[in-house]
């Protein structure tokens, strides 16, 4: 694998709700080579430093980058229209370890945190459950397309509005006592991350967490987006998202 | 008349293929960016600072985007200037470029041990770090007063055989001050300009960004202040001076020379454009083309100031 810095053009742009865009970009160099978990920085305009984007999906030669708009270099990326070009670096970071689809697996996911998880669950199938949590029902978003790849899909909304009115870690422990799962996989608000992490602790279970953090490089160089992890030998340190991550083993992280 | 100009530039003795460098703390040792280009197409890289040992670093958020630029406050993460010695200098000397080893620490006596350890190394040149603000022993604290920055650059001079750069700060009242009492106290180049500390506040939840409070502010926000003191500096010091603070174009090095720099560091730029330094090399190589100047030494410190 190699890290890319190319300029690709928009060939799709839909925006689901007014603070929410859906790129699709032709980027041969970056889709082809993208794992799971995976994500670019996209170059903002004048702005000092990238924004890190999570990978929502990479087929063939297509890459599908879903974000929401929350500051003014969000806001930025939201204006730029199809046929204009974007200047991706990427793809970066150590993203899931998923191993066989064969064996049945939970995805759990929050928030802006689901996007990168279609992109995962797809080779698993119906050996799939897909947990997604949201604020509210306006707030849901992908359903369709986490529908088509053929996951068993739960949902659950902060205030009922769809799905379970709860959270969906509640939906997580629900389905684990249901029947096996090999291994979580979880992207999302921390703590939505840290309450699967928890669960999957005091069951035994595998689990891989995508962490987010403030970042500046997104190289591996900077090492500002910094993160406390727990070595093997019991000591702490800083590891680093971008590089290290943004996908840890949840025993290692330092909630 | 279709020139050739002639890039490279000499920093105590040392020949540099051309003016730009990797500024340290910016730049990893290297390997990051070298997945992108040959480390050889710079002058030198400056790796990250060294401690005597491993540093964890400051508990995150460690940066914050800011108006044109950002601020960082990353606390010295390394792995520990014997680690730098043993798993990343012989990587980084075998890329072909010049290689400037950045040395920090809490006490007098730390930096003299980090540079002693250096100076038995293939290591090209030795920049003195005093000017970190993001940390609570040390760094800024010996580079703010002419006294403590002649007193740091005499004592590792004495454990010091390669080639002496004082890294200054910008957080002082009079830079030209510090910089002749570095010089006196036997440094051979100087650098400038460390970052500026800086503030970023959430006003939701009325907290710091940075979990340090407060961090260096670096990026083209710093620039003219760079600009200012290493013209102020080179009025007072014929020293080398590396120029550094939000060199981002080839027309901010330009301006970095004029104003007295010999060569010119490019960092926080890297990071919205990793190609940067290669970018403004190409560009620095056009304007003197253009200018028919054949050597780019020509430009340092040739701003025409007005009299007053």
């Amino acid at each position: 694998m190699s890290i890319v810095v190319t300029r690709c053009p928009i060939v799709k742009k839909v925006a689901p709700r007014k603070d929410l865009v859906d790129l699709t970009l032709q980027c041969p160099e970056i889709a082809r080579q993208a794992a799971p978990g995976q994500f670019v920085m996209v170059r903002c305009a004048d702005f000092t430093l990238r924004r890190p984007i999570s990978i929502c999906d990479a087929r063939g030669d297509l890459l599908r980058l879903v974000f929401e708009v929350r500051g003014v270099g969000t806001a930025w990326l939201a204006g730029v229209g199809e046929g204009e070009a974007l200047d991706i670096l990427g793809p970066q970071g150590k993203g899931f370890e998923l191993g066989d689809p064969a064996r049945p697996v939970v995805f759990v996911g929050g928030g802006i945190g689901i996007f990168p998880l279609l992109h995962a669950c797809r080779s698993f199938g119906a050996n799939a459950t897909v947990l997604l949590g949201f604020r509210t029902a306006a707030m849901m978003a992908l359903i369709d397309d986490f529908h088509a790849a053929g996951v068993e899909l739960r949902l659950a909304t902060d205030d009922g509005t769809a799905g379970h009115h709860g959270l969906v870690t509640e939906l997580l422990a629900a389905r684990l006592d249901e029947s096996p799962c090999a291994a979580i996989f979880a992207c999302g608000p921390r703590p939505m991350l840290r309450a699967t992490a928890e669960e999957a602790l005091r069951r035994d279970l595998p689990c891989q967490v995508s962490l987010e953090q403030r970042m500046a490089c997104g190289m591996g160089a900077c090492l500002g987006c910094a993160h406390k992890i727990r070595r093997a030998d019991g000591s702490e340190i800083y590891a680093h998202v971008c590089t290290d991550g943004p996908v840890f083993d949840a025993r290692e992280v330092v909630w | 008349m279709v020139i050739t100009p002639q890039l490279s530039v000499s920093i105590a003795g040392v020949t540099l293929a051309n003016p730009i460098i990797t500024a340290s703390g910016t730049f990893g040792f290297g390997r990051e960016y070298a997945a992108l280009y040959p480390l050889s197409e710079l002058g030198a890289v400056t790796a990250k600072a060294v401690t005597l040992a491993e540093r964890p670093g400051n508990p995150p958020p460690r940066v914050a985007e800011t108006p044109a630029g950002m601020l960082n406050s990353i606390g010295l993460q390394n792995p520990g200037v014997d680690y730098f010695i043993r798993e990343e200098l012989p990587w980084l000397k075998a890329q072909g470029t010049i290689v400037i080893a950045n040395v920090a620490g809490s006490t007098v006596e730390e930096y003299c041990a980090v540079a002693e350890r250096l100076s038995d190394t293939e290591v090209d040149l030795l920049e003195l770090n005093i000017s970190c603000p993001n940390v609570k022993q040390g760094g800024a604290a010996f580079g703010t007063t002419c006294e403590n920055a002649a007193g740091i650059t005499a004592a590792v001079r004495q454990h010091c055989t390669k080639p002496l750069i004082v890294k200054l700060s910008p957080n002082v009242t009079d830079i030209a001050e510090i910089a002749a009492a570095v010089v006196d106290a036997g440094a051979d180049a100087l650098s400038l300009i460390n970052s500026l500390l800086g503030m970023r506040i959430d006003i939701e939840t009325r907290r710091p960004i940075l979990t340090n409070n407060v961090g260096g502010l670096s990026g083209p926000a710093v620039r003219p202040v760079a600009v200012r003191m290493v013209w102020q500096v080179r009025k007072r010091v014929t020293l080398p001076i590396i120029g550094m603070g939000g060199v981002t174009t080839w027309e901010d090095a330009v301006e970095m020379m004029l104003a007295g720099a010999n060569a010119i560091a490019v960092g926080t730029a890297l990071y919205a454009d990793p190609y940067a330094p290669i970018k403004i090399k190409d560009g620095l190589l056009d304007y003197l083309r253009q200018h028919e100047i054949e050597d780019v030494n020509a430009l340092v410190g040739a701003v025409a100031a007005n009299d007053k």
